[in-house]
């Protein structure tokens, strides 16, 4: 123990190694300190603008756009891409149940209290493109480039209510030209199917054998990671499909569309 | 011990030493408060707010450049949002003919209202973004992974219900904005499998109807309106509030049961 106040406490003994500090005052000037610069940004910003305040509710005045809170725009922003059952239900579900998994997926044991893109390339890009790609882009896009009919505008564009923007959308099947009821649901199952299956399938029978971080996961594991994987990458997926292609629809029943 | 300071020998010493020596302030802080390692100690153990932190924490653990503060602001913001929500409740009621009428009141009559109202507000928005960010950082520093596995899970539990807790918020003015965002949010619920009537499988389920799914669930009627904002109040001012409150202290507790802030030491040894 030295003097100012800090433990060695290491049982390694590396110099490298952390030490440790009184909470008091080490922790505990740093919390008051930034407690308060953070009551004083709060104060100055509460006292330079105030919290919104429209004319009282009226349920027959529907504005337009009718935006959700910022923070559920991303959903909103979804709706243009899925039905409200996916963009709505399915897709909040499996990104709190898929975040909760996280931690008993992930069975690499480097890159635990230190910062590093080296040694968890894959945790990280996966990790960072769903929250930024898949989440806070599709609230600023929500946030500041929707107007009217949810169409696009630019944030210092003038709203356009009778803006009309022409949508061609087709299922997928008919762009490949697949006709019939029957056919085309086929086609939709055996799509999304080779979704979700063909590429962690592909991937396991290159890798399972040498990959050590595969061989660790083992097959429950790799099953969840690759069906939650594949789920979030459907987003970009129709999206894609969407924006350059012009598809409604991959797979079409009778009880639900995708 | 280079840390104890010698006594200054004035007049404004003496009146604190009379101070700190009387009956009463040794009745309540049982530590001195010169700067030795005993002392450092008690200022710790001794009271009951700040036992709940650890005598010694680890130095990276403070570093601001480490853990951004993001999760302790979050919390601050948590409790701002209390305070100012609480005495905001003294001026607030849920009902339509009063609630956008009282927002009015709160900017006009009522001295600092729109400041409070403000600082509710914009605390609340904070909270969201930090709580974003300190997932994040948790993310980045791989502080979830063994054996803090289950505090992420409930820092995902966590993040779920400030959202939560910030849409049911989201009505009370009973403003266009606060009833139509509402709208837009809820009208999802009605596409639920099964238990939303717009929702794929409804049909196999014969008693779900506009009136008996999800959505008429979380409305208490079939569009927003006063079941909605009195069920929104509840939410927002009892119900959320005291599971969250539950959840932090077990956040809390956990972190340090789980070794205190994540670190480069343990990860070292597994990987050593």
């Amino acid at each position: 123990m030295t003097a100012s106040g800090t433990v060695s406490g290491t049982a390694l003994g590396k110099a490298a190694l952390p030490d440790k500090v009184h909470a008091w005052p080490g922790l505990l000037r740093i919390e008051g300190l930034v407690t308060l610069v953070a009551m004083i940004v709060l104060c100055v910003w509460s006292i330079t603008i105030d919290a919104p305040l429209e004319e009282p509710a009226n349920p027959s005045i529907t504005p337009n756009p009718a935006k959700a809170p910022w923070y559920f725009l991303g959903l909103q922003e979804l709706l243009v891409y899925f039905d409200p059952w996916i963009a709505g239900v399915l897709i909040p579900g499996f990104c709190i149940l898929g975040l909760m998994a996280i931690p008993y997926l992930d069975v690499n044991p480097q890159g635990n209290g230190y910062y590093t893109l080296k040694r968890r390339a894959f945790a990280l890009s996966t990790f960072l493109f769903g929250f930024f790609g898949l989440w806070i882009i599709p609230i600023i896009i929500g946030v500041f480039f929707r107007g009217p009919g949810w169409n696009l505008f630019w944030p210092w564009e003038e709203w356009d209510i009778h803006k009309v923007v022409s949508q061609n959308n087709v299922n997928l099947s008919y762009l490949l030209g697949i006709k019939g009821y029957w056919a085309e649901a086929i086609f939709g199952l055996v799509f999304l199917g080779a979704w979700f299956v063909l590429p962690p399938l592909m991937l396991w029978q290159k890798k399972a054998a040498t990959n050590p971080t595969i061989k660790k996961m083992g097959i429950a594991r790799y099953v969840i990671t690759a069906f939650l994987f594949q789920s979030m990458m459907l987003v970009p997926l129709k999206i894609f499909a969407r924006l350059v292609l012009h598809v409604k629809y991959f797979l079409v029943l009778p009880w639900f569309n995708v | 011990m280079t840390g104890i300071k010698e006594k200054p020998d004035t007049e404004k010493q003496d009146l604190t030493d009379h101070i700190a020596q009387s009956q009463i302030w040794k009745s309540i802080f049982r530590h001195g408060f010169t700067d030795t390692q005993r002392n450092r100690v008690l200022q710790m153990t001794a009271g009951f707010l700040l036992h709940t932190r650890p005598v010694r924490v680890w130095t990276h653990g403070i570093r601001l450049r480490y853990t951004w503060g993001a999760g302790g602001l979050t919390f601050l913001m948590y409790v701002v949002a209390c305070i100012t929500g609480i005495v905001l409740m003294f001026y607030y009621r849920p009902v339509p003919e009063y609630a956008y009428a009282d927002m009015k009141y709160l900017k006009f009559d009522i001295p600092f209202g729109m400041f409070l109202r403000n600082m509710h507000r914009w605390s609340a928005h904070a909270m969201v973004i930090l709580v974003l960010v300190h997932m994040l950082r948790v993310f980045l520093t791989g502080s979830y992974k063994k054996p803090r596995e289950f505090n992420w899970v409930i820092g995902v539990c966590l993040l779920t219900l400030t959202l939560l807790l910030s849409f049911t918020g989201y009505l009370l003015p009973w403003d266009q904005l606060a009833m139509w965002a509402v709208t837009v949010g809820t009208n999802m619920a009605r596409a639920t499998p099964f238990v939303g009537h717009e929702g794929p499988f409804a049909e196999f389920l014969p008693f779900i109807s506009p009136s008996f799914d999800a959505r008429s669930f979380l409305l208490g009627g079939t569009l927003v309106g006063p079941g909605t904002l009195l069920r929104f109040y509840v939410l927002h001012c009892v119900v959320l509030p005291v599971v969250t409150t539950f959840l932090v202290f077990v956040h809390f507790y956990r972190i340090r049961k789980d070794g205190g802030i994540s670190g480069p030491m343990k990860a070292l040894e597994e990987e050593s």
